[in-house]
């Protein structure tokens, strides 16, 4: 059989065609299972994942509690402390849902990228299942975190907990999105530690979840407010607080021009953020060579 | 199943004005273990990832399964079987979790699912190792894990890079002996790339490729056969005079290594006495032997293929595949 010449038409075999589409749903499925079997494989880290928030609610919590005393809260009758424990749900979900989603890199780096981007699925997929994948893993981080509410003086009931699991994905999708569109800019591991000082720690500093976002000097509440874990952090807080009797809440929100932002408003702002940067990652993985 | 796996034509691929591969034409036959052998940067694996749609031709054209690989690169994807060169298990998981994971992308039909996974496990013994973590798995163990998995959809065609690269000969032998199994079993074409010598032994037909192009193509006894008879080597003190008293007496050329004179005879065993006889020169050792294939790549390329001593440019081709390969 010879070889035919380059200038002939090219005729595709008669073979079944591809189903990349439904194949590709199936893949997003088993991205974000792989990852939750991993997160649940390894209990070291889901261990250790929780000793920094309770190195935080303790030591810093604590620490700054007794300096503050009763000057917080400005006559809402919230601790620091009381303050503080949504942030610090908040500061869980932020920290694992980009660590999460940023897993491509190490998959990159230890090859199993390269098994997932040869299959026969659409490049959505990839980035669609790691930012589920990490959107899950930090739901289930944040959410375990309500088990220390007793200990810091906030009551929990059925309420709270059915206003918070939307509120929390919703933040843990935006943050997970924002992590897997940062992956797919990063080429190797080094750029990771860049990604963690001039990334994530100033968006957990400026998000509001260590200190009221009011009276702030003006180039902070600027800043404070184009960070996009603002948006999702304050309506958790706003719930867990007034549900447990602490009503006066929203005068240590966020605020726009001194107005209180509705929570739903709040909730699709971080979910506007989330589906464009999930666009910008689908974008980044369907770029071949 | 088509009577050609795979053809490429006029197959080119240069990043800037790096040519890491600069026209390649081959044929490969539905069912054979074809091999495609070089040194490091010749091109192998710039040619692989071509064929495997991972890398888009510059020129040429390429069907793989009867598909075009610029035209339909999904379905192409779907009827071959890819074990790359760097491992790409997740350690994480068991060898069945890998497995499974294959058999959802690749639309495995669930009711073929544990079927199929149980079957490949049986056939490269791993099946008492499927719920182990792939951490806890050997070099050797890894590699027939990605060989199952590579397998699991039915692919007409398996392409391994370098699968027995960093392997001991123990575990690369039992490689082949399951590579062969699956060929004979399953019927599938294999496609791989090696720079060992003598593990194209075992393959039905080879491509020597070298700077881009292929030498040569051929069964490996056909290849051998371009050597032309036996290869003798002799040792020396003095070498010099060793190698002119050949030339002028038995009108041999032989090649100089150090203290070594390689020369290639028609018929070995009456020129070995010959030589002895003849030769003033001291002579330490005088081998004979059938000629192998790195014989055949020394006289294709003048080089042996284990030399070390990559070129700058041989160098930087190897970083740029590499490179690139990363960058997907």
């Amino acid at each position: 059989m010879s070889v035919e010449t380059a200038s002939k038409p090219i005729v595709s075999v008669p073979a079944a065609p591809v189903d990349t589409r439904s194949a590709s749903l199936r893949a997003v499925y088993i991205i974000w299972y792989r990852d939750i079997l991993r997160y649940w494989r390894d209990r070291w880290r889901l261990v250790a994942s929780l000793a920094q928030p309770l190195l935080f609610l303790l030591v810093f919590g604590s620490g700054l509690s007794s300096s503050l005393g009763s000057a917080f809260g400005r006559g809402t009758g919230i601790s620091y402390i009381q303050f503080m424990y949504p942030g610090i749900i908040g500061m869980s979900i932020l920290f694992s849902a980009i660590f999460g989603a940023m897993s491509i890199v190490w998959d990159r780096e230890f090859g199993f990228l390269k098994e997932v981007l040869v299959a026969p699925i659409d490049r959505w997929a990839v980035a669609i299942g790691k930012a589920l994948g990490g959107t899950t893993q930090a739901m289930i981080q944040g959410l375990i975190l309500l088990v220390l509410a007793p200990f810091v003086g906030v009551k929990l009931n059925l309420l709270t907990v059915m206003e918070l699991v939307p509120l929390a994905a919703v933040l843990a999708f935006g943050l997970a999105s924002f992590g897997v569109a940062l992956a797919s800019m990063m080429k190797a591991l080094q750029g990771f530690q860049v990604v963690m000082n001039f990334l994530m720690m100033p968006m957990f500093f400026l998000s509001g979840a260590l200190f009221p976002l009011t009276n702030l000097p003006g180039w902070m509440t600027w800043l404070t407010r184009a960070d996009p874990a603002s948006y999702g952090i304050d309506p958790i807080r706003r719930v867990v607080l007034a549900n447990s009797g602490l009503p006066h809440v929203d005068s240590l929100g966020l605020t726009i021009n001194g107005q209180v932002l509705p929570i739903p408003l709040e909730a699709a702002i971080m979910l506007g953020f989330g589906a464009i940067l999930l666009g910008v990652a689908v974008v980044m993985f369907q770029r071949r060579d | 199943m088509a009577e050609t796996a795979i053809e490429a034509k006029g197959l080119i691929k240069k990043y800037g004005d790096l040519v890491a591969v600069a026209g390649i034409d081959l044929e490969v036959h539905g069912g054979e273990i074809f091999g495609f052998l070089g040194p490091n940067g010749a091109g192998k694996s710039t040619t692989i990832s071509m064929l495997c749609t991972l890398l888009t031709p510059t020129a040429g054209i390429a069907r793989v399964a009867g598909i075009d690989v610029m035209h339909d690169p999904a379905a192409v994807r779907q009827r071959i079987g890819l074990v790359f060169q760097d491992p790409s298990l997740d350690d994480q998981l068991t060898a069945r979790e890998n497995l499974e994971f294959h058999a959802f992308i690749y639309s495995v039909p669930a009711p073929d699912r544990r079927r199929r996974i149980g079957e490949m496990l049986e056939m490269m013994q791993l099946t008492d190792r499927a719920s182990s973590q792939v951490k806890t798995f050997s070099g050797g163990m890894k590699r027939r894990l990605e060989i199952a998995r590579g397998m699991l959809h039915q692919p007409q065609i398996l392409f391994l890079d370098e699968p027995t690269l960093g392997l001991d000969p123990q575990t690369r032998k039992s490689i082949w002996t399951h590579l062969n199994e699956l060929r004979s079993k399953k019927g599938v074409t294999i496609f791989m790339t090696t720079h060992y010598m003598d593990e194209a032994e075992y393959c039905n037909r080879i491509a020597i490729i070298d700077q881009g192009q292929i030498a040569a193509l051929g069964t490996p006894d056909e290849l051998k056969a371009m050597v032309g008879g036996d290869v003798v080597t002799i040792t020396s003190d003095q070498p010099e005079q060793a190698a002119s008293e050949i030339k002028q007496m038995l009108g041999v050329t032989p090649s100089r290594d150090d203290g070594t004179l390689r020369m290639e005879v028609a018929d070995g065993k009456a020129f070995v006495p010959r030589l002895v006889r003849e030769l003033s020169a001291p002579v330490d050792t005088v081998t004979l032997r059938r000629p192998s294939l790195d014989d055949v790549f020394l006289k294709l390329t003048g080089r042996a293929i284990r030399d070390e001593e990559v070129s700058a440019k041989d160098r930087n081709r190897a970083m740029a595949s590499r490179w690139m390969g990363r960058r997907r």
